[in-house]
């Protein structure tokens, strides 16, 4: 193709032509992502968390403290109380006499690790049924909805709870069995998209050009179901987190002495009164990883649903 | 109407009976070491096989699965392994009080969620809209144990602390003890609950009504010359709630399990805390039982829920 650049005897120079250019979904909503702050920031912290959680051995060196040492001598008050934050223990010590910002740096990495397996198993399960279902359709369809219907009506926590006490504690344990459970509500909204989306003219022009099932299923009906599942698997990242958290929390969840947020919050119960530093440190590093997610994974909705939300937001 | 509902209750019937099997088949299969540990250490294979034998466990995994659902369908759940106390018992003897912990709370984040939502909606970019953004997410993102620990830090030991003891640390006290004990017992795992939900209903109703008032149908009311919030309350806000009445469906059956957590923290002894205690004994007819009872909680939420619909909404058809 050659462009005109000469329209009616004028001769225009090359810097007034403005190129169109084609920008995809995916460039649109990036670019809408980026100018977002409150996301960029969110990411930002995101970041952070990570590098913590990957440098975790490096708050061990620098402290010279290990996650699972117990310092009995200077590390608990004469009465056998936890240690506050002082020059050697930044975040304090724990019942054991255990640095808590170490044990912090190192539970970043179950409460990542849990977050983002368990929520890559759930998105795999869910979007291979919600996609089954909704392409195939017909009797599968009918079976599979149903399942779906049995899956959400089990009483989650109390379902997973149950399951983890039986099969009995594990960081395996605990990835499958929220895998196990939430992959229902993700397979229901694949499926709802799948059947709007199967039904569109450029499904029907590949099948006339002679598609067969399993290209169409995989090049033309599952890019455009992407975008929902992108947003809904951000979103799902910091309710994993939490239910991991819960799951130790009960005393369900990693062995001890692993350190992790919900396990040690768990074990400051107990000295609440007396050590706040205890239960605030590990506290206050699962919220502000939670809410960091949960901020991304708006900015990454309004991203790709540029509707009222946005423009309200100005 | 009268075809939707028995539709409707006959799929409920059907997704009940698909997790009766479920459950059964997870919690059976997988070996228990029940009749040892009941036997103590020193028992004889003897005496744990009389045990089991008493507990109905020597049986084919089919015919114990097809008499708990007979006795099921009887309204009988079985009896516990430790203390032959019925299920239903324990159920019946727990429920009071994770009912006034569900409805108390639910009715708390209900009415904070919507309230919050629909100012945020009026007035978007408002300061108002912003803090109560702010606010929302924090809750969201805020795991319940720790709200509930928070809640106890403040407004129980430091209150108690400083000579105002207001609230107790846990416990139960039945209403008919007196309203206020009752209450007093409540206040913080009602909190607890709420304001997390009271979060997700802020976002929610904030959204659904955001999208509502962009539609024609308002227009059309504003340019009637109807009041502005005859048109927010009586048009925008009744069809508005047809995703929270969808929520709160769902919330409302996941309760019963979600309960569990606050219950343990401020030590209620509702089914939560029951079904806690069971899976610690491995104690299965009642991990089974409950397990039931929650499932069926949902499914009549989810039939409730469709029918509050075609109240909200006038545009919903039944089939």
């Amino acid at each position: 193709m050659t462009q005109v650049h000469a329209t009616g005897g004028e001769v225009q120079t090359t810097e007034q032509v403005r190129r169109i250019e084609g920008r995809s979904p995916w460039v649109l909503a990036w670019e809408r992502l980026r100018r977002d702050r409150l996301a960029m920031f969110s990411l930002g912290v995101i970041i952070l968390i990570v590098l913590v959680a990957l440098f975790a051995p490096v708050f061990a060196a620098i402290t010279g403290h290990g996650p699972n040492e117990q310092y009995r001598d200077i590390g608990l008050t004469p009465q056998g109380l936890p240690v506050a934050p002082n020059s050697t223990f930044w975040f304090g010590t724990d019942d054991l006499g255990r640095d808590v910002l170490v044990r912090v740096a190192y539970g970043a990495r179950v409460s990542l690790g849990v977050g983002v397996l368990a929520t890559l198993l759930t998105v795999v399960i869910g979007v291979v049924v919600g996609l089954t279902a909704g392409f195939i359709g017909g009797v599968t369809d009918t079976v599979l909805a149903r399942f779906i219907d049995v899956v959400l009506s089990f009483p989650f926590l109390l379902a997973a709870i149950a399951l983890v006490s039986i099969i009995g504690p594990s960081l395996t344990v605990t990835i499958f069995v929220i895998g196990f459970f939430s992959w229902a509500s993700m397979a229901r909204i694949v499926r709802g998209q799948v059947l709007s989306v199967k039904e569109r003219e450029y499904v029907e022009a590949a099948r006339s050009l002679g598609a067969g099932n399993g290209r169409i299923m995989l090049i033309d009906v599952f890019p455009n179901v992407l975008a929902p599942v992108i947003v809904y698997t951000t979103l799902l990242i910091p309710v994993v987190i939490v239910i991991q958290a819960t799951l130790s929390f009960l005393g369900l969840g990693l062995q001890p002495p692993t350190p992790d947020w919900g396990g040690m919050i768990d074990e400051s119960r107990n000295y609440y009164q007396t050590a706040w530093w205890f239960m605030f440190f590990p506290g206050i590093a699962l919220v502000i990883t939670t809410l960091a997610f949960n901020l991304f994974g708006d900015g990454v909705r309004d991203a790709f649903d540029p509707r009222v939300e946005r423009l309200m937001r100005g | 109407m009268l075809r939707f509902l028995l539709h409707r209750l006959l799929i409920g019937l059907l997704v009940l009976w698909l997790i009766s099997l479920a459950v059964f088949a997870l919690f059976f299969v997988i070996p228990s070491n029940v009749a040892r540990t009941l036997a103590g250490r020193q028992a004889t294979p003897e005496t744990i096989a009389m045990i089991e034998h008493r507990l109905g466990l020597d049986q084919p995994i089919l015919k114990q699965y097809w008499t708990f659902l007979t006795n099921a369908l009887h309204g009988d759940l079985g009896y516990d392994y430790y203390h032959q106390v019925p299920v239903t018992t324990i159920i019946a003897q727990a429920l009071p009080v994770t009912l006034s912990l569900a409805i108390g709370a639910s009715i708390l984040w209900l009415s904070m969620g919507i309230f919050n939502g629909v100012v945020s909606a009026v007035h978007p970019r408002s300061f108002a809209d912003r803090a109560l953004t702010v606010f929302s997410l924090v809750f969201y993102s805020m795991p319940s144990f720790l709200l509930g620990l928070v809640l106890l830090y403040f407004l129980y030991f430091q209150l108690t602390l400083a000579g105002y003891p207001i609230f107790p640390a846990g416990g139960y006290a039945p209403i008919k003890d007196g309203f206020w004990p009752w209450m007093d017992h409540l206040i913080l795992p009602w909190l607890t609950l709420a304001l997390l939900s009271a979060a997700v209903y802020t976002r929610l109703t904030r959204g659904s009504m955001l999208d509502v008032l962009s539609e024609d149908y308002i227009k059309t009311a504003r340019a009637k010359g109807l009041s502005e919030n005859r048109v927010n309350y009586r048009h925008a806000l009744r069809s508005a709630l047809t995703p929270v009445v969808t929520q709160f469906g769902i919330d409302l059956g996941q309760l019963v399990g979600g309960v569990v957590v606050t219950e343990t923290v401020f030590s209620l002894p509702g089914l939560g805390k029951a079904s806690i205690d069971a899976i610690n004994q491995q104690d299965l007819p009642v991990i089974i039982g409950i397990v039931l009872f929650a499932s069926a909680a949902v499914v009549v939420a989810n039939i409730v829920v469709d029918m509050v619909y075609v109240v909200l909404d006038p545009r919903v058809r039944l089939h």
